[in-house]
């Protein structure tokens, strides 16, 4: 308790450090993955990108970034095992972020598959287990986060196949490929803003001062799909049907239709992204701060503090101006052979999925999902050439991540429970 | 910094950009087929030779693409159409370069003059071979586009359309072929013994060009029956 008092406020600004630079990690690193989509496609270029990374990130982080955070902040540990030593949970969690934040940037000097959420969470069940002792960890939520990172790339494949079919059957094969797009897309676009409407006002936003009912969500959800949706078929009348002669399908046409919907995902894709990941970097944070706050009393009903979001999301977007618009072009241009009727199948379905987990409050890998989304197309016929070495990398990065951040984190934690006592 | 991002290595280059590539290198290859014969119709050896070279560096430049396109396909690619499949289409596209490359190295080889008599029918036969190849390249052009799309309702469709086409030329190539055989016979006694079996045989392997074409065509229809 008294160590609590004496550093309290060391505490917080070791926290607010660490937390803004992990999060400045994932906006360097994990966000090319989530517009690579967008900008390999062509759809939009890597500038646009950014613009709309920062504003939807951020927006994501703050808006529907709280059920995600609260997991992680104490989803994880049971918070009535430290009742007793509230300072180990301190300690505990700025050795997860460390961890976290070190390994991410290790591997990455080396290239080497890295998630952030599989860090984050490694790092934490690692301290527990060595520091707390095997019982403090909530096991239960612990298997159930587990299991989401198998389903979540699944869902989004569903999905994405799904969505992909849909498209080929009614665009692709129609007569008019170019009319059908043009009568289809603002319906995609809609789904685009009504699904993710929907996830934020159900789950989030009570911590801005809005508590709607589930009639009022809805009612608000189908407005913002219409209104996004009229705004798509605004900008797709601009686009004209090919004037190539050779081409006899009108599929130019048609990809360039799908660019227009391909904007909105990308915007759908940031704001998922921003609201699952932010997590990794405010979670342990937002936990710091409630110990210290409440003077050591570990209040499990607290909201995050607003501001904590705020923080995340501003570290992401630093993160993605300092570096991450480097990473963007190196990912962009790496996915050349993906058109914008694929990627928007598979950013779509990758964001829905993302979105639908941080409502639900599990932390999952955005670059996982997307993977899954992507394959998923692939299954449908829509790729030309998918590697699927990549499901192997996956594998790898679950059996080295999770053992790399829970050993770092323990070597942290005693190393602060040594310098505070 | 990142040198391996696993999230960009998934995407894979599209096979079908160099299996193009390669069918258009082919019927190029295939086109100096014409020139070549018209230049041994007037015994101008010096112009059939540069022929021949553009052929070779050809068919040289189209299995460079082949090995390319085999090293490429590792067998962990996904690809929506059957590895083996598009392994076998590309073998027989290769085929086609070898052949013209034959046809060509023996007829210089042996400076053979066809037969004033034949000059017309043969010249029609290799034409007729010729657009065959230039049909099977169109057909692969086709599919280019609609496997962009992810195939549906068209492709069939237009396939039908461009196989009864190949189907057709190599009939008439077929026919061409006994007509030219037919004739020859009845010139077989004024003609030296080893040069009439020699043509027999250039006349067997411009068949086999247009057999050849065919099955790239048959090749493509078993690739894009789903």
């Amino acid at each position: 308790m008294s160590i609590i008092a004496q550093h309290g406020e060391i505490f917080i600004i070791l926290a607010c450090l660490f937390g803004f630079f992990m999060a400045w990690g994932v906006g360097a690193n994990d966000v090319a993955n989530a517009m690579g989509t967008s900008v390999g496609s062509r759809a939009i270029t890597i500038k646009q990108a950014i613009i709309i990374a920062v504003i939807f990130e951020f927006l994501g982080a703050w808006l529907a970034g709280g059920e995600v955070t609260n997991t992680i902040r104490k989803g994880i540990i049971d918070p009535e095992m430290l009742q007793e030593d509230p300072q180990l949970l301190v300690y505990g969690m700025l050795a997860a972020l460390l961890a976290a934040a070190t390994w991410l940037l290790i591997a990455s000097m080396k290239g080497w598959p890295v998630s952030t959420t599989h860090s984050i969470v490694g790092a934490i069940v690692g301290f527990s287990v060595a520091g707390l002792g095997a019982s403090a960890v909530d096991w239960g939520a612990v298997g159930q986060i587990a299991a989401s990172w198998i389903v979540s790339p699944l869902l989004a494949g569903t999905i994405a196949f799904t969505l992909f079919k849909s498209v080929q059957h009614l665009i692709f094969e129609a007569n008019d490929p170019f009319a059908a797009a043009k009568r289809y897309v603002p319906m995609y676009v809609f789904l685009v803003g009504f699904a993710v409407t929907m996830v934020t006002l159900t789950k989030g936003l009570k911590h801005v001062g809005l508590d709607l009912s589930f009639g009022a969500s809805l009612l608000l959800s189908i407005l913002a799909g219409l209104l996004v949706s009229a705004l798509g078929g605004f900008m797709e009348r601009r686009v004209q049907a090919s004037s190539r002669k050779t081409d006899q399908f009108g599929f130019s046409g048609v990809e360039r239709v799908f660019g227009v919907l391909m904007i909105f995902t990308a915007c759908a894709m940031a704001f998922a992204h921003g609201s699952n990941d932010v997590a990794n970097a405010v979670g342990p944070l937002a936990a710091v701060i409630s110990v210290v706050q409440t003077g050591g009393e570990i209040e499990a009903a607290a909201l995050v503090p607003w501001w904590v979001l705020v923080l995340g999301g501003g570290g992401i977007v630093v993160g993605l101006v300092t570096y991450g618009r480097k990473v963007i072009a190196t990912v962009g241009t790496g996915i050349t052979e993906l058109t914008p009727s694929r990627g928007f199948a598979a950013t779509l379905a990758a964001a829905v999925t993302v979105v639908l987990a941080s409502g639900t409050g599990l932390p999952i890998s955005t670059t996982h999902t997307l993977v899954g989304a992507v394959l998923g197309v692939g299954l449908a016929r829509g790729m030309a050439a998918l590697n699927l070495r990549v499901i192997g990398t996956i594998a790898m990065s679950w059996l080295i991540t999770l053992p790399a951040g829970a050993g770092l984190a323990i070597l942290f934690f005693f190393t602060f429970k040594g310098m505070f006592g | 910094m990142v040198t391996s991002n696993p999230f960009s290595a998934m995407f894979g280059r599209s096979p079908f950009q160099p299996l193009l590539t390669h069918i258009v290198k082919t019927s190029e290859c295939a086109d100096q087929l014409l020139p070549f014969f018209e230049a041994t119709l007037v015994g101008d050896w010096d112009a059939a030779a540069i022929h021949r070279e553009s052929v070779t560096r050809l068919e040289h430049e189209a299995d460079e693409l082949k090995t390319e396109l085999r090293l490429n396909l590792p067998n962990t690619m996904f690809l929506p159409v059957s590895r083996s499949d598009l392994l076998d289409l590309i073998s027989v596209q290769d085929k086609i370069a070898n052949k013209v490359r034959d046809i060509t190295g023996i007829m210089l080889g042996r400076r053979m003059q066809v037969p004033e008599e034949l000059a017309q029918p043969m010249r029609d036969y290799m034409r007729t071979a010729v657009a065959c190849v230039a049909q099977a390249r169109h057909a692969l052009e086709e599919l280019k586009d609609l496997l962009e799309s992810g195939f549906g309702r068209n492709v069939s469709d237009v396939m039908q359309k461009l196989i009864r086409e190949l189907h057709r030329l190599e009939q008439q190539a077929d026919d061409q072929q006994i007509a030219i055989r037919r004739q020859l016979f009845g010139l077989e006694d004024r003609m030296p013994p080893v040069d009439v079996m020699f043509l027999y045989k250039i006349i067997d392997w411009v068949g086999e060009l247009s057999d050849r074409a065919e099955r790239v065509g048959s090749r493509l229809q078993i690739m894009t029956a789903n």
